[in-house]
């Protein structure tokens, strides 16, 4: 079981910080609601896995030893996203594989992170919560998180939850949306038209809002859809979760 | 075949608005997966049986040097002969060298991806031998002069039309007027056409699923039947496999190729799986006079030890290639080489080098979908970041993705300047951005901006609102 009051570093990963904070807030809010005592070391500015992912693995590296130092001692890591997540989990072993010392320190804090939506239910044992939307949403499996760190049952447990909100399966949800970092603006003509495949499996749903768990994906979907002028509305899991629709869903202007 | 693996954003761009190429992709990409997953559902142990498949091949690949003596041996000893050969050139020398022995006017071939990676045919023809592909798919192909797009379905990328017009262009002597609309009329006059050359060829190629270290003898899986007809009825049989075919036993075999319809076609089995031990014996009522196996290296021995090793365990079931949406996106000739998909983008740039292939182990969103339903475990994904680490460390990638990167790592090594500068580039874009939500065009970032719109960040960070929030 985990301490009563757990002490929980909040990552609150590059693409949140800089584009869409409220996704962080609203992780802070479903964390302390679940007990937690949340602090964002200031530390912190991304993952690595643009680096990593690159074949710069000596500044992925370096970067990762800033998180590992950043965020030594706390109980639990926590990132809205299964892919920062996962690269501290999956990979900062692997970066260190070569560097003993550090590769303790990793592998111990690979331990101890968590994507969001998963930490609350399978460690937090979080079964509901509060909060209440109005309309029809779907959901789409984001790829690390989805095969890196098992994240599927637990939005959808969590979404049921939620006053107000049907759920409507999205199918092919576990195929990739195109994204996939810097290969987006790398090879932009296969990323736009799996973008525009995902699209188009998100209209059928007819659902009214499309929700996943990492900010990369909903902002390339949200992209597409809005450039075919669709009107369904693109949020992070966690506004939904956390009850925090006032901001205007992304990609749309704000008040 | 020549590569164009380096011009694959221009193959890519060809591909994405090819009818006809988009059509056939569009068919193909919800059967084989719902084929596979059937049938492995209805095998509870089948995630244990890959760790079994892994372990056998990661044996055979550790003992490699004993296993494949072993199986020289007994090729030997059941009256074959086993031809070493280092290179693909020495392949196909080897290959002419026993057709002219057998004085071969006409070869028939069952499908085999490793005479696609010598050039086989090609190679052949020039040297005045007709080289006649048996396999269905393969024979379309051969008659369009193309190469395969996939390494199971080697004609995935055409549609009922592209195959009836090669029919017409190439089987003058029948009446111009037949009817061919049904699938089954089209099959019925390959066969015919066919048959006749499976009487005539003097040498039968085949490749090899397995190669059975204990008995010396070669498996091949078919659905058509063509393999057996190439084998039994020539003079010659020739196997032309890579080393890392080796299985020590039959029973290992067995294991794997549980493993290996499944993953494929979604088949329990392949329809025919057809062992080969040798030349016709004594008393034996049909079989070739000679059989030989050409045995090919071709550079896996260099793979061996490095972190490319696991790729030696693939054993082309085309999984990860019907689960790959880059595949499915593009198809399999944008590759521009033999090997398409996840497992050409880690194949290939060890064929013909990461400075021709270099596209290949980058257009992958590495999703994991390939890793996922690989039987033999391949780490795909891990592979392919190491390709881009040997591009890394050569220079190799372009010049703006490496100063792009460059300048973001040491911004995200600085967090105090990096604050101020991603701080500053978000309210910016935040401010311009807010009457409409988003950019539908931005300045150096056209690949996003070309087929989406680029969401407006909110305006403040997260990191500056929450040092506000705690009044620090």
């Amino acid at each position: 079981m985990p301490a009563a009051s757990p002490r929980v570093g909040l990552f609150v990963t590059c693409l949140v910080d800089l584009m869409r904070p409220s996704v962080g807030f609203a992780a802070v809010k479903l964390l302390e609601a679940a007990g937690c005592r949340v602090e964002v070391p200031a530390s912190q500015t991304c993952c690595g896995q643009p680096a990593y992912n690159s074949g710069d693995r000596r500044d992925a590296r370096d970067i990762a030893r800033a998180v590992v130092a950043a965020f030594a001692g706390f109980d639990y890591v926590v990132a809205p996203s299964g892919s920062c997540a996962g690269m501290i989990h999956e990979h900062y072993p692997a970066l260190f594989a070569d560097e003993p010392e550090t590769l303790a320190k990793a592998r111990e804090l690979a331990g101890r992170t968590h994507e969001l939506v998963s930490f609350l239910v399978d460690v937090l044992k979080v079964e509901r919560v509060d909060s209440a939307y109005s309309g029809v949403a779907t959901y789409h499996d984001s790829c690390s998180g989805l095969r890196e760190l098992k994240v599927k049952a637990q939005p959808r447990r969590l979404l049921a939850s939620v006053a107000g909100l049907s759920l409507k399966e999205l199918p092919g949800a576990e195929i990739c949306c195109g994204f996939g970092g810097t290969f987006c603006v790398k090879y932009p003509e296969i990323s736009e038209r799996m973008a525009a495949d995902k699209a188009e499996d998100v209209r059928a749903t007819g659902a009214d809002m499309l929700l996943a768990g990492d900010l990369g994906c909903l902002m390339n979907m949200a992209g597409k859809l809005q450039r075919d002028g669709s009107a369904i509305r693109v949020r992070h899991v966690a506004e939904v979760l956390a009850g925090m629709t006032e901001t205007p869903p992304i990609g749309e202007p704000g008040g | 075949m020549e590569a164009t693996s380096h011009a694959f954003k221009d193959n890519v761009r060809r591909a994405i608005v090819d009818p006809g190429l988009q059509k056939a992709l569009g068919m193909m990409k919800t059967g084989f997966q719902a084929r596979r997953l059937a049938a492995i559902e209805k095998l509870p142990e089948f995630e244990q049986l890959r760790d079994v498949g892994r372990d056998i091949k990661n044996h055979v690949l550790e003992n490699l040097d004993f296993y494949l003596e072993r199986f020289e041996r007994k090729v030997t000893e059941a009256g074959g002969h086993v031809h070493w050969c280092r290179t693909a050139e020495e392949a196909r020398e080897t290959i002419l060298g026993l057709c002219r022995k057998a004085c071969a006017k006409t070869v028939t071939k069952g499908k085999s991806m490793i005479a696609e990676e010598i050039a086989l045919n090609d190679f052949l023809e020039e040297k005045g031998i007709e080289p006649v592909e048996t396999d269905l798919g393969e024979y379309i192909i051969q008659l369009r002069r193309e190469p395969p797009s996939h390494i199971i379905a080697p004609a995935v990328h055409l549609n009922k039309e592209d195959v009836i017009a090669a029919f017409h262009k190439s089987h003058t002597h029948l009446d111009p007027g037949r009817p061919m609309d049904d699938p089954h009329m089209l099959l019925d006059e390959a066969r015919a056409v066919l048959r006749p050359k499976f009487l005539a060829a003097d040498v039968g190629i085949t490749g090899a699923n397995f190669m059975i270290a204990e008995t010396g003898s070669t498996i091949i899986v078919t659905n058509e039947g063509n393999g057996d007809l190439t084998q039994i009825l020539p003079k010659m049989h020739i196997v032309l496999a890579s080393l890392e075919k080796l299985v020590p036993t039959f029973e290992d075999a067995a294991t794997i190729l549980r493993l290996l319809a499944r993953s494929a076609t979604g088949q329990e089995f392949s329809v025919y799986t057809t062992v080969s031990t040798g030349p016709r014996r004594p008393g034996d009522l049909d079989g070739p006079e000679e059989f030989h196996v050409v045995l090919l290296d071709n550079g896996r021995t260099d793979i061996l030890g490095t972190e490319f090793q696991d790729m030696l365990r693939c054993i082309r079931c085309a999984a990860c290639l019907n689960h790959c949406p880059v595949y499915a996106t593009v198809g399999g000739h944008a590759y521009g080489w033999v090997y398409p998909g996840p497992m050409g983008a880690v194949l290939t740039p060890t064929l013909i080098g990461i400075e021709a292939a270099g596209h290949l182990p980058n257009a992958s969103t590495f999703c994991g979908r390939c890793e996922s339903v690989c039987p033999m475990r391949i780490p795909l994904p891990k592979m392919m970041r190491h390709w881009r680490e040997h591009e890394f460390e050569r220079h190799l990638a372009p010049m703006a993705v490496r100063s792009g990167l460059a300048l973001w790592a040491w911004l995200a090594k600085r967090p105090g300047l990096y604050r101020a500068v991603t701080g500053l580039a978000a309210r910016v874009l935040g401010l311009l951005g807010r009457a409409h939500g988003r950019y539908g065009w931005l300045p150096l970032a056209s690949g996003w901006t070309g087929g989406r719109d680029f969401p407006a960040p909110e305006g403040r960070t997260f990191m500056s609102q929450w040092r506000r929030r705690s009044g620090g």
